[in-house]
């Protein structure tokens, strides 16, 4: 399903330079340094995975690229704009939330646990955000938003409450959610760990999907297989720093480094 | 399964297969629920002999007043009192309760001493303390704080006995109900303020959308009690000499001599609103429970 790697990146020439620019990344919670130095590239139409052991900081990483997690040091930008500060001479100036808001409806998030609203049916979560947040017409977004269902299989699940719905659909109507926000780029969270095993599956297809059409992916995931079928790029992190990173081949075949070895012994 | 199958099943005695031909199903027996139903029998039937048979309940007093223009005048003022608590009580009580939960420390801290002073000072002395308002301060002005005063009045055209109940009602509420507003916040989950968040959608709009009706799920069956439980504190507002239900009945009683029944007039105005109120309020709760797991 997937399209093969080269044809992607040639597809995607158009825009140039980076969609993720992440400088000397760094962030403490308490006297715990999770982050301690990252420098990081997505290229435009790439699908990156980030693997690591749990705690490495992979999450919170990808937190930090829609600034749900405040950096302690370092630079974030999307698309060449500097998220949650601007520029105030030789200063940074936090933004206001408002403008924050506005910075992440330009990019999709998808929570390892959903975090569907509960109280809304599964079109209205998919509607709400680009009506509020982006101020586009309704009956046009539920158009489109139904299309979404429809891509994602859940087309007749529109009227329903999530909480009727298993997790694997919980998860694909949050992807529908994401996409309705038409983003520049889709950040994932562990999406598929809160799965039941046998509902694994039916969500890496969606995201298979996403891939082959040339979606700007940042996957945080301990599903090899996947990384090694559609990762352009794989980044292992350990204790708060990039340890290796190349193509899937490289990394998941011929890792260079012991703890990288030693994570890919422990998880395949 | 098939190690299953392959086991020799048990020859079954005649009568012990569920459904075969001509074997009934008897239910077990419950001698005890027998002898509960007929011990609660008789004591029903003792208390309502009790209430009928005697003449000291006056049932023909309860029927005259139960209707009169002054029990219904003083239900009215009841009615008013509570719903006037209710209202301040929770716009005021969201507002404190929004403030505990803000990031400016000066607005967390007083919002917790308004809480705490108008939780530990009785309602009754509350009240008192609003009655008697112009004796501590005789004039209220309006102008610039510490500045110069553009008007004012004195305080007893502006806080009179009415207002101060209603007031009195209101603050203490209020700190009651920001507890309950509050606790209804802090079930959210996390991830829905981050999913809203992660969206873009704009502050005020993930209030109201989002957070707000997930939270009165939670707020509403306290607040459901916490506006019954006023409906009957309202009683206190006699001190003040105001015609409230309970008051109304004290003058009827005083000067007709006729205590009892009148008490059963306030008792049976004040079970039925409060009955009304436990309907309506179950009637908002199931409406509130959409997207529920069990249907509806």
């Amino acid at each position: 399903m997937s399209a093969p790697t080269a044809a992607r990146v040639e597809a995607a020439e158009v825009p140039t330079g980076p969609v993720v620019e992440l400088r000397g990344i760094r962030k403490s919670f308490g006297r715990t340094e999770v982050l301690r130095g990252i420098d990081l590239d997505v290229l435009p139409g790439t699908v990156t995975v980030l693997l690591g052991p749990s705690g490495s900081g992979k999450s919170t990483l990808l937190r930090t690229i829609n600034h749900l997690e405040k950096v302690d040091a370092g630079t974030v930008r999307v698309h060449g704009e500097l998220i949650g500060y601007r520029r105030a001479g030789r200063h940074l100036r936090e933004l206001h939330e408002r403008e924050v808001l506005r910075q992440r409806s330009r990019i999709g998030f998808v929570f390892q646990d959903f975090n569907l609203f509960p109280h809304l049916t599964v079109l209205e979560n998919v509607v709400e955000a680009p009506v509020s947040a982006q101020r586009r017409d309704r009956r046009e977004v539920e158009t489109e938003a139904l299309a979404l269902l429809e891509r994602v299989g859940l087309r007749d699940k529109a009227r329903e409450y999530p909480r009727r719905l298993s997790g694997g659909q919980q998860q694909r109507v949050a992807i529908a959610r994401a996409l309705a926000l038409r983003p520049e780029l889709v950040l994932f969270d562990k999406p598929t760990s809160a799965l039941d095993p046998e509902l694994v599956g039916e969500v890496l297809d969606v995201l298979r999907d996403l891939a082959g059409s040339g979606t700007t992916m940042v996957v945080v995931t301990h599903e090899i297989g996947f990384a090694r079928e559609v990762a352009d790029r794989v980044v292992f992190l350990s204790d708060g720093v990039v340890v290796e990173e190349g193509t899937a081949a490289q990394v998941l075949d011929a890792p260079q480094h012991e703890r990288t070895r030693a994570f890919l012994a422990r998880v395949l | 399964m098939s190690a299953l199958r392959v086991a020799p099943a048990p020859s079954l005695q005649h009568g012990e297969a569920v459904g075969a031909a001509g074997v009934r199903v008897l239910p077990a027996r419950h001698p005890w629920r027998w002898v509960a139903t007929a011990a609660v029998a008789v004591l029903v039937a003792m208390a309502a002999n009790a209430l009928v048979t005697n003449d000291a309940w006056d049932w023909p007093t309860v029927g005259d007043f139960l209707l009169s223009t002054s029990v219904l005048r003083s239900l009215w003022f009841t009615l008013q009192l509570t719903v006037a608590g209710t209202v301040i009580g929770f716009a005021l009580g969201t507002v404190v309760a929004l403030m505990r939960m803000s990031a400016n420390p000066l607005l967390r801290v007083v919002a917790s001493a308004y809480t705490s002073v108008f939780r530990s000072v009785p309602l009754i002395l509350q009240l008192l303390f609003w009655y008697n308002l112009a004796i501590l301060y005789d004039r209220i002005g309006f102008g610039i704080p510490f500045g110069p005063v553009f008007v004012s009045v004195p305080t007893m055209d502006l806080v009179g006995p009415v207002t101060a109940a209603f007031l009195g009602i209101g603050l203490h509420q209020a700190a009651y109900s920001s507890e309950i507003v509050r606790s209804g916040f802090l079930s959210i989950d996390r991830g829905q303020r981050e999913a809203a968040a992660a969206l873009g959608i704009p502050w005020a709009r993930q209030f109201r959308r989002i957070l707000l009706p997930q939270a009165l799920r939670v707020i509403l069956p306290t607040a459901g009690n916490e506006v019954i439980g006023l409906l009957k504190g309202t009683s206190v507002v006699y001190v003040m000499a105001l015609p409230e239900l309970f008051y109304q009945v004290q003058v009827i009683y005083n000067r007709t001599g006729r205590v009892i029944p009148m008490l059963l007039v306030a008792a049976i105005w004040y079970f039925a609103l409060t009955t009304v109120l436990t309907l309506a309020q179950s009637a908002l709760e199931r409406r509130l429970a959409r997207g529920e797991r069990r249907p509806s």
